[in-house]
């Protein structure tokens, strides 16, 4: 099944083409890595998916639902949640108190005034879910601005994750980590992948990332399309070593 | 910049938070018994909570949603003067005096925040400016209903009529101000609960970051409307107390040098303190109410405590105490 299916979308700024023409499926449970130079156009790409700007030309199609022109809200209405490549967070609150405004806003609880025993029960619930799946339960009463870099990361996740998203997009998940915390974001979304069965895409300059990571993998370079396959075949392809790898080392 | 070389200021723990509302409360009930003895006299502290609950309101929308208003005032002077008008021209009735107040106030802040809520920080603050000044205006020139210039005079509140007892809130000081502590404490208790609550949160989570609360899939454009109207009808409450405590209403009440007073309060009180701005307004009126007595320019000195401790608590007076009598 198909979770999502970008129709040869195209991004203009003026006369600048960001995006020219890509079209990408991905399936339900997969885990894509965009992968690219620096300004490919991988952030472009994202940000129409999420709804951040809709394309010039083309669609997108998010389960079935042509999303297109939908707004962000609605987007995430429909389970699509996204991390950003500078971590956006509520940096004044606490880690459970991050979590709880995702829980809370997921249960349709966003304009109470008052929550009763069973629903503060409930959203309770929800938030140890999201900090045992982060690994963030001992830091939960720290404010999230205080936490580790790495952390950070994980606490923008797990609020991404109180939304029960079908499809989770994150925009470099380890920019501007050192080895440690790469090593522990990549479990934490391997973890998601494997054992919760979340579709990811996600874009990624860490190639040791990418290949252990991705079922697949899409190269973007000045906006097009250069490749598509699995991390064997993107490895082998000479297109991609010349255009991006083959720079990279 | 990235988050996580953002400065991060520890709010203050919920123990201490209590220990403010204790102290703030204990204070407030017993001001008949101290207030005189400090060479005080009760109209001063009904000014207090009257400007106090204005600036708490006006905070939940700079200190707890994170958007500027320049043009508070403009909700206040209507409470004032929707509640002068009745008592004037309508009933004897102080209840339906203040209802009047918050309904022109509220209705007025609900009908224009539709139309700004998409603008953000200097816009904002700018086109609040501009309706505070049209408000302005129109009480000023309005000279047949609201007496222009000179204010709208000859109303007084009326006693309150509670069906088993009358309270003497017209002549009574004492009643009166336990009458206003009454109402001030049902408006903050209701601040409380709605900060307290999941639609509060949803206003932090604008404060802090409207992209992510954006991508949670809070509305944001409704929640900026929905808190800047509540923050409108309770300035407008105020408002109304104000007109009743004065006996008067006029329309420098909405002009946007009260707006900016509004502003100092909250901010010198501190505006991510729960009763900061209270503190505010009250270091306010007394500074000005004991430095104009031997001179006109008391706003001087009220510029240069505010200057001090933007300079040096930008957390404000409650926010520095809450924070260093812990430590």
């Amino acid at each position: 099944m198909t979770m999502l299916d970008v129709r040869n979308v195209t991004k203009q700024f003026g006369s600048l083409v960001a995006v020219d023409g890509v079209s990408m499926q991905v399936a339900a449970g997969e885990l894509r890595a965009i992968i690219g130079p620096n300004g490919a156009g991988k952030t472009t790409f994202f940000n129409m998916i999420s709804g951040f700007f809709p394309p010039t030309v083309g669609d997108i199609v998010f389960d079935g639902t042509t999303v297109t022109k939908m707004a962000v809200t609605a987007r995430v209405a429909m389970g699509m949640a996204r991390t950003f490549q500078i971590t956006e967070i509520f940096p004044e609150l606490t880690v459970r108190e991050n979590i709880r405004i995702g829980v809370e806003g997921a249960k349709g609880l966003r304009l109470r005034l008052w929550l009763g025993g069973k629903h503060a029960a409930e959203v309770n619930r929800g938030i140890d879910e999201a900090l045992v799946q982060t690994g963030l339960t001992a830091q939960a009463d720290r404010l999230v601005g205080e936490l580790s870099h790495g952390d950070q990361r994980a606490a923008e996740i797990a609020m991404a994750l109180t939304l029960k998203p079908r499809l989770l997009l994150l925009d470099e998940p380890t920019a501007g980590m050192g080895e440690h915390e790469t090593f522990a974001v990549a479990n934490l979304i391997r973890r998601l992948h494997r054992n919760s069965a979340y579709t990811i895409v996600l874009i990624e300059h860490d190639m040791r990332v990418v290949f252990n990571l991705a079922d697949k993998i899409t190269v973007l370079g000045e906006g097009k399309m250069l490749a598509e396959g699995t991390p064997a075949e993107i490895a082998d392809n000479p297109i991609v070593q010349e255009a991006y790898l083959g720079k990279a080392e | 910049m990235s988050a996580a070389t953002t400065a991060v200021a520890v709010p203050a723990e919920p123990g201490r938070r209590w220990l403010t509302a204790i102290i703030v409360w204990a204070l407030l009930l017993t001001v008949p018994i101290w207030l005189s003895m400090m060479g005080g006299y009760t109209a001063l502290a009904g000014r207090v909570l009257v400007l106090g609950l204005a600036a708490m309101s006006f905070n939940l929308l700079l200190g707890f949603t994170g958007f500027m208003s320049f043009g508070h005032a403009a909700y206040f002077g209507l409470g004032a003067y929707g509640a002068g008008l009745v008592l004037k021209y309508v009933a004897a009735s102080t209840p339906l005096a203040i209802l009047a107040g918050v309904l022109l106030g509220g209705l007025a802040g609900t009908l224009f925040g539709l139309l700004i809520v998409r603008r953000r920080g200097v816009y904002f603050a700018m086109v609040t400016v501009a309706f505070g000044q049209i408000a302005f205006y129109v009480a000023y020139s309005w000279n047949d209903l609201t007496g222009g210039y000179d204010g709208l005079r000859g109303f007084s509140r009326a006693p309150l009529n509670l069906g088993f007892t009358t309270i003497d809130i017209a002549n009574s000081d004492k009643a009166f101000y336990y009458f206003l502590l009454a109402v001030f404490g049902i408006a903050v208790g209701l601040q409380g609960l709605l900060l307290a609550s999941p639609f509060g949160r949803t206003l932090l989570a604008i404060r802090e970051n409207e992209r992510r609360a954006r991508f949670l899939g809070i509305p944001i454009e409704r929640h900026v409307w929905l808190s800047f109207s509540i923050s409108c009808a309770f300035t407008a409450l105020a408002g109304a107390l104000y007109a009743l405590l004065n006996n008067f209403a006029d329309p420098m009440g909405l002009h946007y040098s009260l707006s900016g007073e509004i502003v100092i309060m909250a901010v010198m009180g501190g505006m991510r303190a729960f009763w900061g701005p209270l503190v505010g307004a009250a270091v306010f009126v007394v500074v000005q109410d004991y430095i104009s007595s031997w001179t006109v320019n008391w706003m001087f000195f009220v510029g240069l405590i505010f200057v001090l401790v933007v300079l040096f608590f930008p957390r404000g007076i409650l926010g520095m105490l809450q924070r260093s009598s812990g430590k």
